[in-house]
């Protein structure tokens, strides 16, 4: 095991960066993943462990006219808090409700939740409904670098993102949907609290004249990574929200779904409440 | 294996200066490192509540936190809540309702549901509820807790009035 020599707690975006281009760096905010995964030897420090929660300008969220931007190191409580969210984006909101516990919240942050990059990450679920994108920066030719990258590009594995170890994702970054924008949100474990979720369905869109338009869905916990679920997208959209559509969404459910058994549950169980959860989402959206 | 690191930070209302490998956590740098054996270990990973800490003002589990994020920082443990009467009337609320049965998640409970009155002088039973979702008792089942938390919270008791 290496030793870490070094601690960096950088004040501006530019000396964190720069330290990550020279290597090893293990990056953390709240530490509510890092913790657990370098205690049980999941994940092992590097040399230098960099704090990034004093970067200036890293937290908050931000209204940019027509988009809304959440600094990285945004904790989950702010998001669960904003008043901005609330009215552009409640889906967002009501994912932060049911994130861990109070305790996990006041440290755990947004970029961290999608670095982490499980599929179980309950800020990616109504992030990917959102259409979010997220921003990576990096140095180069002694200047901050950003590139932007879909969400829905983000993830390529179990903890595995098109992030490169000297990249800092800053922020994630979604246009603020329509008047019409129509999202619900739903997790299951067995507790409502501090649950990874077994499942998780977000689904959103806009709902005009009762036609569903510019759907997307999202899927937590049945795939390698979060998962946009093309097939039930595909059932909905254009068309009216309403019984037949809702069971075609609900059969398109289990052919986006790709569950595993676990130690938390059964494939079979999980494809069985990535259905359940499709209908009962469509319908709260349907009586809304 | 780490380095150490010196880190200044307000702990319980005083200024404290001190020394912590770069990898360890807060919870074993206040029991082992500063001797506040208050804040307990349980579980180890954010499950339990029995590590809860106040920092800047927001409850966490300490277990999680890295010693050197508390640099700069205001710090309260369970010591930090003792008025100069003695207990705070959160403590003395637990007390009073016989919610305290082995004790060991107390500090952690008492630290959210001092936090969570501190942050909503109305708060109801339901929402005291939900606000300890992160502290897990095996005794006592939470209905002592919960009257406590409810009576402290009607005696207008968060411990700062």
């Amino acid at each position: 095991m290496k030793e870490t020599t070094t601690y960096l707690a950088p004040r501006s975006l530019n000396e964190a960066v720069e330290a990550m281009a020279a290597g090893d760096v293990t990056v953390f905010c709240g530490g509510t993943d890092l913790t657990p995964q370098t205690d049980s030897g999941v994940k092992q420090y590097g040399t230098k462990l960099m704090n990034i929660r004093r970067i200036e300008g890293l937290s908050g969220v931000a209204d940019n006219g027509d988009t809304i931007r959440i600094g990285a190191a945004t904790t989950v409580t702010d998001v669960r808090h904003n008043p901005l969210i609330a009215k552009a984006a409640p889906i967002l909101a009501e994912a932060a409700e049911r994130f861990a516990s109070d305790q996990i919240r006041n440290a755990a942050s947004v970029g961290g939740n999608i670095c982490n990059a499980s599929p179980a990450g309950d800020m990616i679920n109504p992030l990917l409904v959102l259409d979010a994108a997220v921003e990576l920066a990096s140095w180069a030719d002694g200047t901050v670098q950003t590139r932007s990258v879909p969400l829905e590009q983000f993830f390529v594995g179990p903890r595995k993102s098109v992030k490169k170890p000297e990249e800092l994702l800053t922020a994630v970054v979604f246009k603020k949907p329509a008047s019409d924008f129509v999202g619900k949100f739903r997790k299951s474990g067995p507790r409502p609290a501090l649950e990874i979720s077994t499942v998780s369905v977000g689904i959103g869109g806009n709902l005009s004249n009762g036609v569903f338009r510019n759907v997307r869905v999202a899927m937590g916990s049945v795939a390698p990574t979060p998962l946009r679920a093309r097939n039930v997208e595909a059932a909905l959209e254009g068309r009216p929200l309403n019984a037949d559509s809702i069971s075609a969404a609900v059969a398109a459910a289990a052919i986006d779904a790709k569950p595993i058994d676990d130690v938390r549950a059964s494939a079979w169980y999980r494809e069985h409440l990535v259905k359940v959860f499709t209908e009962e989402v469509l319908s709260h959206v349907h009586g809304n | 294996m780490s380095m150490e690191t010196e880190i200044n930070f307000t702990l319980n209302g005083r200024p404290v200066s001190v020394r912590v490998p770069v990898t360890m956590k807060t919870l074993t740098m206040l029991r082992e490192v500063l001797g506040l054996t208050g804040t307990k270990y349980a579980c180890g990973e954010g499950e339990c509540g029995a590590c809860t800490i106040k920092v800047d003002g927001r409850t966490l589990n300490s277990c999680l936190m890295h010693a050197v994020d508390c640099d700069g920082r205001e710090v309260v443990t369970i010591e930090g809540l003792k008025t100069p009467e003695g207990m705070n009337p959160m403590q003395k609320s637990f007390v009073e309702h016989g919610a305290v049965q082995c004790g060991f998640c107390m500090p952690g409970m008492i630290m959210q549901a001092d936090y969570l009155a501190e942050n909503n002088p109305n708060l109801t039973r339901e929402e005291a509820q939900r606000g300890l979702e992160g502290n897990l008792c095996r005794c006592t089942g939470y209905t002592k807790v919960l009257d406590a938390v409810e009576s402290a919270v009607e005696k207008k008791c968060c411990g700062r009035c």
